[in-house]
């Protein structure tokens, strides 16, 4: 029995006095808050070793896990544009330069195109630490011209959603992503290339509504959130709490939505096999 | 009459012209003049109002309790019309309807969200908030309409997909992006119309087509305005400012591009005169039916696919070094 008693659930502690661990050394996990060192952690393939929970990785980290060696990157010159002069607590441009500066990244979403036991393969993937992984023009005009390099090369293109949805500051533009996304990939379709969407934590909103659930094959990590309206919206709307384990990647396994959940530590393998029962055509 | 709070100076007009009116009918005082003077009055005031409308204005218009909805529309515009229900496959969701209809003599098949007209068939209609079903509902009738070659009509009024528990279990998301995919491609000419509200998801799930219009009162955006509101702000106070900043109207949209046209209402919005709106409606639909229905449906299918391909602005980095530093 503890002599203190916390009177307090959750974190007391506001976002602004948050101190920060220096990274690079330990990892504790959020998920059993066992910690671990980043060597192990990586040689797990991002998971934590104590309990398999699947950390958040960007898309240069999948790329290495998947592709041989080296890859190409598509489109990388492309960026945002604050377009419509969006202005809330913070103007847009301020966000899009910190997202800069802070990430490295251009925008949301990468794309590169590789070798998978070499069969060539493009892979888009979404990176959530870039303004929460939004889909605005750029995620949108990416995946397009990376289905018309698709279609041009006759290479199978796998996407990688990590995504709270649309990219508000970009308005109905990014509403219209999904419609451009979609349109694009019955292109595909009709060609005979295959598309896998590959779903990870977390996917939701407009992404999910759109190109993340239009895959031939549709499969994600374990654990993950995957969803339409964000878990909150829902407790909201209904008043009550949600169920355990709703929206997550089982739960849409077992609802009709995925063909499979793959772990990552053979998602490499998974995506060579699909590439291999795609290519004996 | 319902005023909203913009509209309060035409309220206490609208109380004079009354109370002068009663008089005429009690006394033998001649009243037609003052009558007349204020009919005036009130005209003039309302094209005041209405030709400077803010953002938030004009979706507090395209939210008007007494505005017409999809069956009002089809019921003026269609001199037939057979309703069609249900997904076949778990139920007819009642917030998406229907059916099979005639603009004089041309057989289409009509689909639009259905909000109710009183607090009873408000909750009926879940406030024209669908479900998958509704969804599955719209591409079944859509791909019965390609069969038979009948352009579809889409007519757009939603406050945004239903969010719930049954709404996630059974594949909100799935049932959006399938209709989006199976929309790029359907073979006859559609025809999409925001006539209320065009919020995010739930409004392009049966809103991508050949021609796209919206309504002059109405909005079309990724989010509600409130909703953008209490996640960029983390209040729900700033509404307006968020209806200004997201850009959501008809000129807005028709200015980026985003839409194909925009139908004028008469003054004072759809509510004031709904037959008169019906009558702009069908004759847009029917022009817009009539520019595209003589392609090949491949071709019909390429300048669709290419128009959505070509929304978006980004800007292009002259190289990787200069941006990332």
């Amino acid at each position: 029995m503890g002599w203190f008693k916390r009177l307090k659930d959750g974190i007391q502690t506001a976002t602004r006095n948050k101190k920060e661990a220096p990274e690079g050394l330990w990892y504790m996990c959020s998920n059993c808050k066992e910690t671990s060192t980043m060597k192990e952690l990586k040689e797990n393939f991002y998971k934590c070793p104590h309990c398999n929970y699947h950390v958040r990785i960007g898309s240069y980290d999948y790329f290495d896990l998947i592709f041989d060696g080296n890859y190409e990157e598509l489109y990388e010159e492309l960026v945002s544009r604050d377009f419509m002069n969006f202005t809330d607590l913070k103007p847009y441009t301020e966000r899009l330069e910190e997202a800069w500066k802070k990430t490295g990244l251009g925008d949301a979403i990468s794309v590169a195109k590789g070798k998978v036991n070499r069969r060539p393969l493009v892979i888009a993937a979404m990176d959530f630490k870039f303004i929460g992984g939004s889909m605005g023009s750029v995620v949108g005009e990416k995946i397009a011209r990376a289905i018309d390099h698709c279609l041009e090369n006759r290479i199978p293109l796998m996407v990688i959603s990590k995504s709270g949805g649309a990219r508000m500051m970009e308005s109905a533009f990014s509403l219209m992503q999904m419609a451009k996304t979609s349109a694009k990939l019955t292109q595909l379709a009709r060609a005979g290339i295959p598309y896998f969407s590959f779903l990870t934590d977390p996917t939701t909103g407009g992404v999910t509504a759109s190109f993340a659930m239009l895959g031939d094959i549709n499969f994600a990590e374990p654990g993950c959130l995957i969803g339409f309206a964000g878990p909150r919206v829902i407790k909201e709307t209904i008043k009550r709490d949600l169920p355990e384990g709703f929206q997550t990647a089982e739960f849409l396994l077992e609802h009709g939505f995925l063909d499979f959940i793959v772990d990552r530590k053979d998602l490499k393998e998974t995506v060579s096999d699909l590439l291999y029962f795609f290519d004996s055509n | 009459m319902v005023f909203l709070d913009f509209e309060q100076p035409l309220e206490s007009l609208y109380e004079q012209l009354e109370k002068i009116q009663q008089v005429g009918e009690e006394g033998d005082v001649d009243v037609s003049e003052m009558v007349r003077e204020l009919d005036n009055k009130i005209r003039n005031k309302r094209k005041e109002i209405y030709s400077n409308l803010t953002g938030w204005q004009k979706v507090q218009l395209s939210r008007h309790p007494e505005r017409p909805y999809t069956l009002y529309y089809i019921s003026q515009m269609c001199r037939k019309f057979t309703e069609l229900h249900g997904d076949r496959c778990l139920r007819d969701d009642k917030a998406i309807v229907g059916g099979l209809g005639s603009l004089d003599g041309q057989t289409v098949m009509i689909i639009g969200h259905q909000k109710g007209v009183n607090t009873k068939m408000r909750q009926y209609r879940n406030f024209g908030m669908a479900n998958p079903e509704g969804y599955r509902k719209a591409l079944r009738l859509m791909k019965m309409a390609e069969r038979f070659g009948f352009p579809v009509v889409t007519l757009i009024d939603t406050p945004g997909a239903s969010p719930g528990l049954e709404a996630e279990e059974h594949g909100q998301a799935e049932a959006i992006a399938r209709n989006l995919f199976e929309m790029a491609q359907l073979r006859v000419p559609i025809v999409c119309v925001v006539i209320g509200e065009g919020a995010s998801g739930g409004a392009i799930g049966i809103g991508l087509g050949d021609r796209v219009y919206m309504l002059e009162y109405t909005w079309y955006s990724v989010i509600s305005p409130e909703s953008c509101s209490s996640i960029l702000w983390r209040s729900w106070d700033f509404k307006e400012q968020a209806a200004e900043a997201l850009k959501l109207t008809a000129d807005h949209m028709f200015e980026f591009g985003l839409i194909d046209g925009i139908i004028r209402e008469p003054v004072g919005g759809a509510h004031s005169a709904p037959e008169e709106m019906a009558k702009l409606l069908k004759r847009q639909i029917k022009k817009a039916i009539s520019e595209v229905q003589d392609m090949t449906p491949d071709e019909r299918i390429e300048a669709r696919i290419n128009k959505y391909a070509s929304m978006g602005v980004f800007d292009v980095r002259p190289s990787e070094v200069e941006g990332k530093e």
